[in-house]
């Protein structure tokens, strides 16, 4: 069973100084009114201003090179950070992605110059990065992808399309998984590449697709012989789904696969305490005691990560747990307390279960959906 | 993990793998004391683990002990280690010195404790325990009870008792210890607070049987995943059933939580506070006892629900363990009283254990 072992990971003390730095930050730009608090932030809560106000502290790339921008830091410290910012519910979809996996793919696999070009303006929270791997036949068998690109002089043309992008409407790349050579019926997941596309370039068409709560989160992304240079190339021509996968084990184990709906328990917390409602606030212990159990397995897996421990396994089992966790939340919380949910609605508490309750749909398909996860842990367990 | 742990472990499953055997454990429930685990256990110091040398212990520290009790777990051994543990430690804490005996410990949280009257000669005991775990093999009991100075903690020795026999669902005994106003001069008395003592032995033993849980919880998944790669049906192995797959991902991931709230909460213990983290470790583990064990049942379908298979002897226990130092509900109602201390927005102090406001106290 030696792949399903998560190390108990103690807090170093200095991490405590980050970390009421960062409840202090957050403090003050809830007075200032620069946000409320948002189930599903890191999806749904984009904010440009507050994204550079975070990279001018330094809690943007905080693990990477200083010499890159980055912050030089820990991958436990980054983990302080980005929980404090999710249980708060802030404004930290803007820069999420690239600040998660397209930095630190660029990090691994990138050339100098993207390294040069890229990081630093990550950092400071200016550029925004979108996933282009879904395509209207390829979601779960993302081998199936369709999108290609084809060598000319000095780059790649790129014809096809990507779906359900996140954020791609304000996105500033898209780092796009396709084709570079034909599809290989021995081998699926042979000549693929991944580019970093520029979304302002010709022949890129952006459409909105609109969650079913109204909002515009994701796209459709057209390519139209889109000219991508060849320097826009990340790692090996027809390495991408190696490259690809590396970002999975990140992606899965984050806080973020527990915490999109903390501030409707914390809401929820407090109208129990007001209300001294010791029964409700007992199940809510059972929530707690999940919370606190999924967090040690998180932090356990972003410390194995850095020492470079293959963690896929157990980072498909905690996104799993994880996600269904978020979406018990709001059916815990809604039978404890009578109100009726709303987007529109004045109250916190109402405001936040009615998000949390729409976006939950999305907790265990993005990313990888619960049932291609447990395919995944069953056979690394089979082993 | 430290060296000396992993030596532990290592020498901590050979022992098991040879004296916790099937016919071992299938015995001790028909009411056989498994002799030879138990004497190769106190020959290589393991029943005194976390007692200093000079106190009669084999020094090391809780999280070795704790190693040792959760392969003890994983290997249903049927042997009062957990309560031996539980006893010395308690025993070494009050300057006591430590034997090799065998022995038991009670936690009642009932209205009526054991009397305790002094006589010249010795002590006068009134009253009957139930539940004691293993008390018809142990030597010695260490129990609450009430004197006229006031609440004492009295080692007894269980000669002077009867004993009505009892078992919990795993089948280990767990016995009715009843004192016919008996006299004894060979009991050790001290004075002790009541309620701190009472919640010493419940975390504590909470503690034990988390950790014994996580074993057994890495028992039934091992098992199950192993049988789901040799059973084949419609001409292949069971395990590239999508469906049963799906079971296994379950039960890892059931397991792997359990295992981390249990290690959490011994790291938390061994800094000689975590009752918090205790609470939370039983209620999770609870938890997963309770979904990990259908599916593992399921997955081995009639055969894993015959006695001659295995795997009850770990998901009994797990049914007998949940209940035993507190049920989910039980320790739900703790927390929920730690919450209700929290002002607005505090509950991610308590999460993170990094408080802002001074104000609150959080155990
Ligand atoms: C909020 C949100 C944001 C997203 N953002 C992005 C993004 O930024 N970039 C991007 O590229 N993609 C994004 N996605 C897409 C996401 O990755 C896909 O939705 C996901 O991979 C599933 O693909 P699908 O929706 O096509 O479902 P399908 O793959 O068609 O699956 C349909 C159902 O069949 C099940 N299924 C499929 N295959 C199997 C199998 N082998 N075994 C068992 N069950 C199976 C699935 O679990 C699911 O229940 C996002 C999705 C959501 C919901």
């Amino acid at each position: 069973m030696k792949t399903l072992k998560i190390p108990v990971v103690e807090l170093p003390k200095e991490t405590e100084i980050l970390r009421r730095e960062v409840r202090q930050f957050i403090k003050e730009e809830k007075e200032k009114g620069a946000f409320i608090p948002k189930s599903d932030c890191w999806l749904s809560a984009v904010s440009l201003e507050f994204s550079k106000k975070l990279g001018s502290r330094g809690w943007i790339g905080m693990t990477w090179p200083v010499r890159y921008g980055g912050g030089g830091r820990s991958a436990i410290e980054r983990y302080v950070v980005t929980e404090e910012l999710l249980a708060a519910g802030a404004p930290v979809a803007r820069h999420w992605i690239a600040d998660r996996q397209s930095g630190p793919l660029f990090l691994k696999f990138g050339t100098e110059e993207q390294k040069n070009f890229f990081l630093p303006r990550i950092a400071k929270g200016e550029c925004a990065f979108s996933i282009g791997l879904s395509e209207p036949d390829a979601g779960s068998d993302l081998a199936a992808i369709k999108t290609r690109a084809v060598k000319v002089e000095k780059g790649w043309v790129l014809n096809g399309s990507k779906t359900w992008t996140s954020g791609a409407h304000y996105a500033d790349y898209m780092i796009t998984l396709c084709r570079t050579c034909p599809q290989d019926s021995n081998n699926r997941h042979a000549g693929m590449s991944q580019l970093a596309v520029d979304l302002t370039s010709k022949g890129v068409t952006i459409r909105p697709i609109h969650l079913m709560t109204g909002e515009h989160h994701f796209n459709e992304v057209f390519f139209e012989d889109v000219f991508v240079p060849d320097e826009m190339v990340i790692g090996e021509v027809g390495n991408g789904w190696a490259q690809g996968m590396t970002e999975l084990a990140y992606e899965r184990s984050g806080p973020e696969r527990f915490l999109s709906t903390y501030p409707l328990l914390n809401e929820l917390t407090n109208r129990l305490i007001e209300d001294e409602d010791e029964e409700g606030l007992a199940k809510v212990s059972r929530l707690v005691s999940r919370l606190w159990t999924l967090r040690n397995m998180s932090l356990g897996i972003a410390q194995i990560l850095e020492q470079g421990v293959p963690s896929n396994i157990i980072a498909s089992l905690v996104k799993d747990i994880g996600t269904k966790f978020e979406q018990e939340i709001a059916e815990t919380a809604r039978l404890l307390v009578s109100v009726v949910p709303s987007i529109q609605s004045g109250s916190q508490l109402e405001r936040l279960m009615a998000e949390s309750i729409l976006h939950s749909p999305g907790f265990t398909l993005r990313g990888g959906t619960t049932e291609i996860l447990r395919g995944i842990v069953a056979k690394g367990v089979m082993q | 993990m430290s060296e000396m742990q992993e030596m532990i472990i290592d020498s901590t499953i050979k022992i098991m793998e040879k004296f916790s055997t099937k016919e071992v454990v299938n015995e001790a429930e028909q009411g056989q004391w498994a002799a030879e685990l138990w004497n190769v256990l106190v020959e290589y110091g393991m029943t005194s683990v976390a007692i200093p040398e000079e106190l009669g212990g084999s020094d090391g520290d809780y999280a070795d002990a704790f190693s040792i009790l959760r392969l003890a777990g994983k290997y249903s051994a049927p042997v009062p280690l957990a309560e031996t543990f539980l006893a010395n430690w308690l025993l070494s804490e009050l300057g006591e010195y430590v034997t090799t005996e065998i022995m038991t410990i009670s936690y009642s949280n009932n209205s009526n404790p054991l009397q305790f009257v002094k006589e010249d000669s010795g002590w006068i005991v009134m009253g009957k325990v139930k539940n004691v775990p293993w008390a018809r093999f142990a030597e010695k009991l260490l129990i609450q009870g009430e004197a006229e100075e006031g609440s004492i903690l009295a080692l007894i020795n269980l000669k002077h008792a009867n004993i009505v026999k009892g078992h919990n669902l795993a089948g280990e005994a767990r016995d009715e210890v009843v004192f016919n106003q008996v006299l004894m001069d060979d009991c050790k008395i001290f004075s002790v607070n009541s309620n701190q003592m009472a919640d010493k032995i419940y975390y504590g033993g909470a503690l034990t049987r988390a950790i014994m849980m996580a074993g057994a919880l890495e028992n039934i998944f091992e098992l199950t995943v192993n049988y789901a790669s040799e059973r084949s049906q419609f001409g292949r192995p069971i395990n590239r059933f999508q469906a049963v797959q799906h079971h296994l991902a379950l039960l890892a991931g059931e397991t792997a939580a359990a295992n981390m709230a249990a290690n959490c909460a011994v790291a938390a213990f061994q800094k000689a506070s975590g009752n918090k983290e205790i609470a939370l470790a039983k209620i999770r583990v609870n938890e997963a006892a309770g979904k990990a064990s259908p599916i593992a049942h399921q997955v081995l379908a009639a055969i894993g629900f015959t006695y001659e298979h295995t795997l009850h002897h770990s998901t009994r226990r797990l049914w007998a363990w949940r209940d035993e130092f507190g049920t989910e509900t039980d320790w739900e109602k703790i927390i929920a009283k730690d919450l209700l201390k929290l002002q607005q927005n505090q509950l991610w102090s308590l999460v993170t254990e990094v408080i802002n406001e001074e104000k609150v106290e959080i155990k």
